[in-house]
Parts: C-alpha cells; sequence; structure tokens
C-alpha cells in the first residue's frame, strides 16, 4: 500500500454519510488517504485522474459477514478468489466468520487470513474469532489474544452455543475486552433439520420448517445474558418481523444490541422456493412478505443499521441435489449494490441512508472509525459505482467461486466502476 | 427463480409426474379416465397392452417400499415395458454415490422413464430438473412432498363411489405432518373442487399453517371431524413416532384417534373408509372397520395399478388418447 499513485476523481457524485456531504465535487487521494476534497492543493499532479460524471463516489463498503473459504475449504473458495468478487463488489473490508478449517479459534489462524489477505491486496480481511474453542459450544477461546491478533469481534459462525451457562461466561469474557460479539439468532433445536420457513410455502412443499420461534427464543434469550453481562452483541442475519421488533424494544431500554439484515432477506421470499431452488436454501430462511416488509421498516427506522451481504459461495457439488440435502447459503458479493440500490427504487432508504448502511453503519457495528468514510485524511477506501447501468448476471461474467446464486440470468441495476483499498485501484471495469 | 412449469413439456402435456400441485383439473380428469379405461386390462386373459413396448422403465427405491414398487412394476409390465428394479438403498449410495451419478449412469443404459422413491422432499424435482430430455420422472413418493400417484388412485376410488366430487365431504385423519400422501391428497381434492376438506389429529401432526397452506379445516376430534363426511381417509402413522416429543403412545393414540365403528357412527350412513396401507390395525383402525363394508382398501390397491398404468403411459407420450382408443388397444 506504500505505493499508492495520486489520483483525482473528478465530476463524481460524492455521497460521504459520515459527514453528510451529498455533492458532485472531486477527490483527491495520495499515499493510500483522502488528500483534499473539491479543490485539489496547489501543486497537486495525479497520476491518473478518474472520470466519475454520472456515477457516485462514496466510501468503500464495509461487510459483517462474507465467507472467504480458506484457510481449509478451498474447493469453495479462496481469499484470492472472494477477494476479486469483492473488488468488484465495491466493498473494501469484510469479516469472515471463523468456521473455517481449522476454526479461527487462536492467534495463528487469524494472522494467517490477514497475511494472505494483504499478500493479495484486494480487500481488507477482517476475521471474526471463534467465541468457544473449535467452535464446539463448551470451553471460551483466548479471547485477549485473538483480539490483539487482529479479530474485529467474536463469533460463533452459524453453531449458536446450545448451553446457555457457556453463553453467559463467553459473553462476559468478551465484555472484559470490549469485544462486540456477532451472534447469529437460532435456537439449535428448534432450527434442527430444518430447511425452509415453517409456513405456508414450505408447509405445501413438505420441507422440515424452521419456525419464527427459532429466532425470536433465541433474540430473547441473547437479549437478557446481554443485559445481565453488559456485553455488546451484534444479531447478524435477522429474519423475522417479531426479531426485529423484540431488538428495537431492548434498543430502546438501552441495551447494547445492534442487528443486521442479509440483503436476500429484503427481496426474496418463501415464495422463490416454490420449485426447490437449492440456491434459495438459505439459513436464516426466506421467510414471509410481512417478515421482509417489517425487516425492511427496522432497516428504514435504524433498528437494524447494516446491510449484509453474507456471502456464502459453494462448490457445484454442494448445491447438486434434493432442496434439504444441499449445502445452505449463496454467493452474495456481486449482488450487493445492486439489491441495496432496489431499497432505494423501492422508497425504503434514499440513496444516503442506504450508503450509511453499508459504510459506517457496520464500521460502528465494529468500532472502527477509521473505516467507512471519506473525509481528508482518513483511508483511501472508494467505490465508485453507476446506479444506472443495467446487466445480467451471467455465468461468464461472475466473479466469485461460488455460483450458487439464485440471481443467475436476471437483470439488475447498478454496477461497480471502480473499487480502491488503501488508494489503490483494485477493480475497475 | 425459473417459472417454467417443471413438469409440462411446451405442448402442456404430461412429461414427468412430480406433484400433482399446478395440473389443472382437466389433466386430472384425463388421467381418472384414462385409468378408468385401463381398469380393463387386468381382467383380461392376457393382461397386457402395447402402449409402452419397447420403453425401459427403472423403480428407483432409495426408501423401502414393497407394495408401492410392485404396483409400479406390475403396471409397467401391463403396458409392455422392460422393467428395471433397483433397490438404491442398499447398494449405490452405500457406497457414496451421489444421487445424480446414480441417474447417469442409468441414462447411459438408455432407462426412458424413472419411478423414484426418496426419503427427501423435492428428491423428484432434482431429478427431473437435471434428467436427459428425452427421460421422464414419476415420483413414487418424496419426503413429506409428493406421492401424486397415491393421492391419484384414492381420487379414482373415491369417484367409483362418489361421482359428484362437489358434493363431497372428505376427512383425513392421521399424521398430515409427515405425510406426503395428505399432501397429494388435499391439493388433488381442492383442485376437483370439493368444497369441504377436513384433517383430524392431535396438534403435533398437524403442520402449523396447514389452513392456509390446503385450503382445509383441522379439527381435533375424531367424532367431529368425522360427522357427515363421506369419506374418511386413514393415514398410516410411523412407529418411531410414538413415545417421542410427537405422541405419547399408541394406546392413547388409538383412544383419540383410532377408527372404530362406534366413533364412525357420526359420518354419513355410505361413507368410505380409505387407507393407504399397510394398515397398523389397532392403531389407525381396529379390523372391524379395515374388513368391514365400508372399507375400500383393497379396491384402492386394485385402482393403484391402474392409475399408474395411466401416468407412465402418458408420460411416455400417450396423452390425448380416448378411452374407445384404449380398449381398441386393449383387445388387440
Amino acid at each position: 500500500m506504500l505505493n499508492a499513485p495520486r489520483l483525482s476523481i473528478r465530476h463524481g457524485r460524492l455521497i460521504d454519510p459520515a459527514s453528510g456531504q451529498d455533492a458532485v465535487t472531486d477527490l483527491h487521494l495520495a499515499d493510500g488517504r483522502v488528500l483534499a476534497i473539491g479543490d485539489a492543493p496547489a501543486g497537486f499532479q495525479p497520476d491518473r485522474t478518474l472520470d466519475a460524471h454520472g456515477l457516485i463516489v462514496c466510501p468503500g463498503f464495509v461487510d459483517l459477514c462474507a465467507r472467504v473459504r480458506e484457510p481449509g475449504l478451498e474447493q469453495k473458495a479462496t481469499i484470492a478468489s472472494e477477494g476479486r468478487a469483492a473488488a468488484a463488489s465495491g466493498v473494501t473490508t469484510l469479516c469472515c466468520p471463523p468456521d473455517t478449517r481449522p476454526v479461527i479459534d487462536n492467534p495463528a489462524v487469524a494472522r494467517l487470513i490477514h497475511q494472505i489477505s494483504k499478500q493479495h491486496g484486494l480487500v481488507r480481511v477482517l476475521p471474526l474469532g471463534a467465541m468457544t474453542q473449535g467452535l464446539d459450544g463448551k470451553s471460551i477461546t483466548e479471547m485477549a489474544a485473538l483480539k490483539l491478533a487482529g479479530c474485529a469481534a467474536l463469533s460463533q459462525a452459524d453453531r449458536p452455543v446450545r448451553d446457555t451457562q457457556v453463553q453467559r461466561r463467553a459473553l462476559e469474557y468478551a465484555a472484559t475486552f470490549g469485544l462486540p460479539v456477532f451472534l447469529v439468532p437460532l435456537d439449535p433445536e428448534l432450527s434442527a433439520g430444518g430447511c425452509a420457513h415453517e409456513g405456508i410455502v414450505g408447509t405445501r412443499l413438505g420441507l422440515p420448517g424452521i419456525p419464527e420461534a427459532a429466532e425470536t427464543v433465541a433474540v430473547a434469550r441473547d437479549l437478557a445474558l446481554a443485559e445481565q453481562t453488559g456485553a455488546r452483541i451484534h444479531f447478524r442475519g435477522l429474519s423475522t418481523a417479531r426479531g426485529v421488533e423484540m431488538l428495537a424494544e431492548a434498543q430502546a431500554r438501552g441495551v447494547q444490541a445492534s442487528g443486521d439484515v442479509a440483503l436476500h432477506q429484503l427481496v426474496l421470499s418463501e415464495h422463490d422456493l416454490e420449485h426447490f431452488d437449492a440456491n434459495c436454501h438459505v439459513i436464516p430462511p426466506l421467510r414471509t412478505y410481512a417478515d421482509q416488509a417489517a425487516l425492511r421498516a427496522a432497516l428504514a427506522e435504524g433498528v437494524l443499521t447494516a446491510l449484509c451481504s453474507d456471502h456464502q459461495p459453494h462448490d457445484a457439488d454442494a448445491k447438486l441435489g434434493p432442496f434439504p440435502e444441499t449445502a445452505p447459503g449463496l454467493s452474495g458479493l456481486e449482488t450487493l449494490l445492486p439489491l441495496a440500490l432496489r431499497l432505494v427504487a423501492d422508497g425504503v432508504l434514499d440513496l444516503m441512508g442506504m450508503i450509511e448502511r453499508l459504510t459506517i453503519g457496520p464500521a460502528a457495528i465494529l468500532e472502527r472509525a477509521d473505516l467507512g468514510r471519506l473525509a481528508p485524511g482518513s483511508k483511501a477506501d472508494v467505490c465508485v459505482f453507476d446506479p444506472e447501468a443495467v446487466w445480467t448476471v451471467a455465468p461468464d461474467t461472475w466473479i466469485s467461486q461460488g455460483r450458487n446464486t439464485p440471481f443467475m440470468g436476471c437483470e439488475l441495476r447498478g454496477r461497480v466502476s471502480w473499487t480502491l483499498l488503501g488508494g489503490r485501484i483494485v477493480f475497475e471495469r | 427463480m425459473t417459472c417454467s412449469h417443471p413438469q409440462l413439456d411446451a405442448q402442456g402435456r404430461l412429461k414427468h409426474c412430480l406433484t400433482l400441485d399446478g395440473l389443472s383439473r382437466e389433466l386430472l380428469t384425463e388421467i381418472l379416465d384414462q385409468a378408468e379405461s385401463l381398469l380393463g386390462v387386468s381382467r383380461q386373459a392376457v393382461k397386457k397392452v402395447p402402449l409402452c413396448r419397447g420403453k425401459v422403465i427403472a423403480n428407483l427405491f432409495f426408501e423401502n417400499s414393497t407394495r408401492t414398487r410392485t404396483t409400479f412394476e406390475l403396471a409397467a409390465k401391463r403396458l409392455s415395458a422392460d422393467v428395471l428394479n433397483l433397490n438404491i438403498s442398499t447398494s449405490a449410495t452405500a457406497k457414496g454415490e451421489t444421487l445424480l451419478d446414480t441417474l447417469r449412469n442409468l441414462e447411459a443404459m438408455h432407462v426412458d422413464m424413472f419411478v423414484v422413491r426418496h426419503a427427501t422432499s423435492g428428491a423428484a424435482h432434482f431429478m427431473a430438473a437435471h434428467a436427459a430430455p428425452h427421460v421422464s420422472i414419476v415420483n413414487a413418493g418424496d419426503g413429506r412432498h409428493a406421492h401424486p400417484t397415491q393421492a391419484l388412485l384414492d381420487l379414482l376410488t373415491i369417484r367409483q363411489h362418489k361421482p359428484d366430487f362437489s358434493q363431497l365431504r372428505v376427512a383425513i385423519v392421521g399424521d398430515i405432518l409427515h405425510s406426503r400422501v395428505a399432501r397429494s391428497q388435499m391439493i388433488a381434492l381442492q383442485t376437483l373442487g370439493v368444497p369441504d376438506v377436513r384433517v383430524i389429529a392431535p396438534r403435533t401432526l398437524l403442520p402449523t399453517h396447514v389452513e392456509a397452506a390446503f385450503g382445509v379445516t383441522a379439527y381435533h376430534d375424531l367424532s367431529e371431524g368425522v360427522r357427515d363426511a363421506d369419506v374418511v381417509i386413514m393415514l398410516r402413522i410411523q412407529r418411531e413416532r410414538m413415545n417421542s416429543a410427537l405422541l405419547p403412545s399408541e394406546h392413547e393414540y388409538f383412544q383419540l384417534f383410532g377408527l372404530t365403528e362406534e366413533r364412525l357412527a357420526t359420518a354419513k350412513p355410505d361413507a368410505i373408509v380409505m387407507h393407504p396401507g399397510p394398515i397398523n390395525r389397532g392403531v389407525e383402525m381396529d379390523s372391524q372397520v379395515a374388513d368391514g363394508r365400508r372399507s375400500v382398501i383393497l379396491e384402492q390397491v386394485t385402482n393403484g395399478i391402474a392409475v399408474r398404468m395411466a401416468v407412465m403411459s402418458m408420460c411416455l407420450g400417450n396423452q390425448g388418447l380416448t378411452s374407445q382408443h384404449l380398449e381398441d388397444t386393449a383387445h388387440a
């Protein structure tokens, strides 16, 4: 990052939610940082000028959950392959959950991920440390050491701790070091064996269900524990109306709890399962139209402060089977921006609000004031995108190694033109 | 996110038989009419018609089922097809072969139709989506999802006794939650215009959204649920559901939901009693009912062969045949 060029991005509509700026102006970058906004400093000679006329210039996106599958699951994806996908999607920082092989439950694995991602230099990868050793849900990890090794937060990936006492102790220990804890709200017993929302569509298709209560029971437990322990918890991927309602109520009482939602939950629903499309097999499951509307409202009201790709690239075989036997998760990085723009088109958020939930919203959950903003002196992580560009999702232009997207063949609006990481161009179309 | 119909060809004819969901009343009626015409074949001295001569039909059973497999086998043989019986639960998958590998290997042997039974919902749809273009898939039961030929043979049996579907009251009793038979029945009864379909079970055996999903009415009391019913369909209950979080005991289940002559007293005097078999006597119903005058259980078995002949024949290209044509073929 030392050799970042001097760049001017000219005539773009700069939107920076941190400062509230929304104006057509120029952005000047040097030494990997923002040098100036508006007029260039006297004598500034850019190495290159990008013409952003008609485009939006904003901070690079911060994604709270994107699996890069490395180490250990390289048949699905690698830090390099998903780094390219992230860069093409405007994502400059992503958090990877600890369910790698080996699990991120010790500093060595966290450092390895840091090293590899630095080497490729495509995206800033923040590992999430495991709450329990080997994600076994029984013994807590060396959280202080994980923090020192660069873990931004702690997580159990999608394997929630069953034992409530262990959960309590893990939250207490994490709070000792001021580490936020990402929790996937899913009761392990109520969701066991399930692969679809327990609703009308799942019932008709005879798919084993995951009831709304699988989420609300977990939300209730973890909110009570957060209140008891003073830990800062973040609900990763809420999916139900009642779940966000409970979060809002707890936030109003001052409980330190935040929440995000995966974009696919805001545009897909249980009805997309009707032909057993395994690419719609996600956990938590796609729920009802009413849930979708409530999630959108919670996003607009600020109960949910981050949008997330919940990117889970899979090898083709993982999705080749009868629906319940396939691996859950979809490849979501490349559809992050166009799906977020759909919320703008639908009037849920304005552009500023959408960008906020992709930048300082998630950065605040990570307690990283240095991410997700474009002020003089801040990191030159920049996304330049064309909000009107229409493109068709096709296998030959797809970048992620995981092609498991339900949007293959669909026409989407909104495409990244350039992505800059620390002042270097890591993607250009 | 594809919207094309998974089981009809471009001309709207039956290509696969995966589920009754999405099939029109006209198509269901045509299948029943064809089955009715084919019933005669089984009563002839030479029990064969050449409708599928030269075709190869493979019975691909990933779950054991002697009864269903046997009726499919007989149906295929009466259509003059060559039949392969593959009991996969004990062979390929035990060696780690995937469902798709199994399909590809058999396709390479130029099989024209697979009759598939699998423990996972959606297995038949998956196979249809990946089968070669000339191959047809007939679902012989997938997980909790669908068992279309069973529901069709039930409809044929009902129609033989109660020809006017628009006047019927049908009660389905038992483990609706895990039943692919019940799902296919509820969908078909609704498509054919049956105005009152009831499901009767304790809440643990009813899907949470059964009423909204299938347009039926849920009852938790057997006598009340079968009141004035024209048709009472009993479902098989798996013994492993007993002594679990779903049901406390066979004893209590039979006390509350087992069908006896006494409990049947509230049904219409000419009500028929059905069961997909095999019956757990003393759990789902007592022998007096199973062997009684209202029981049409053995007719269901006979109809099963005719319905499966009709479905297989139609999927292999013999749709739109008139009953006269079928009878001519039968006597040829």
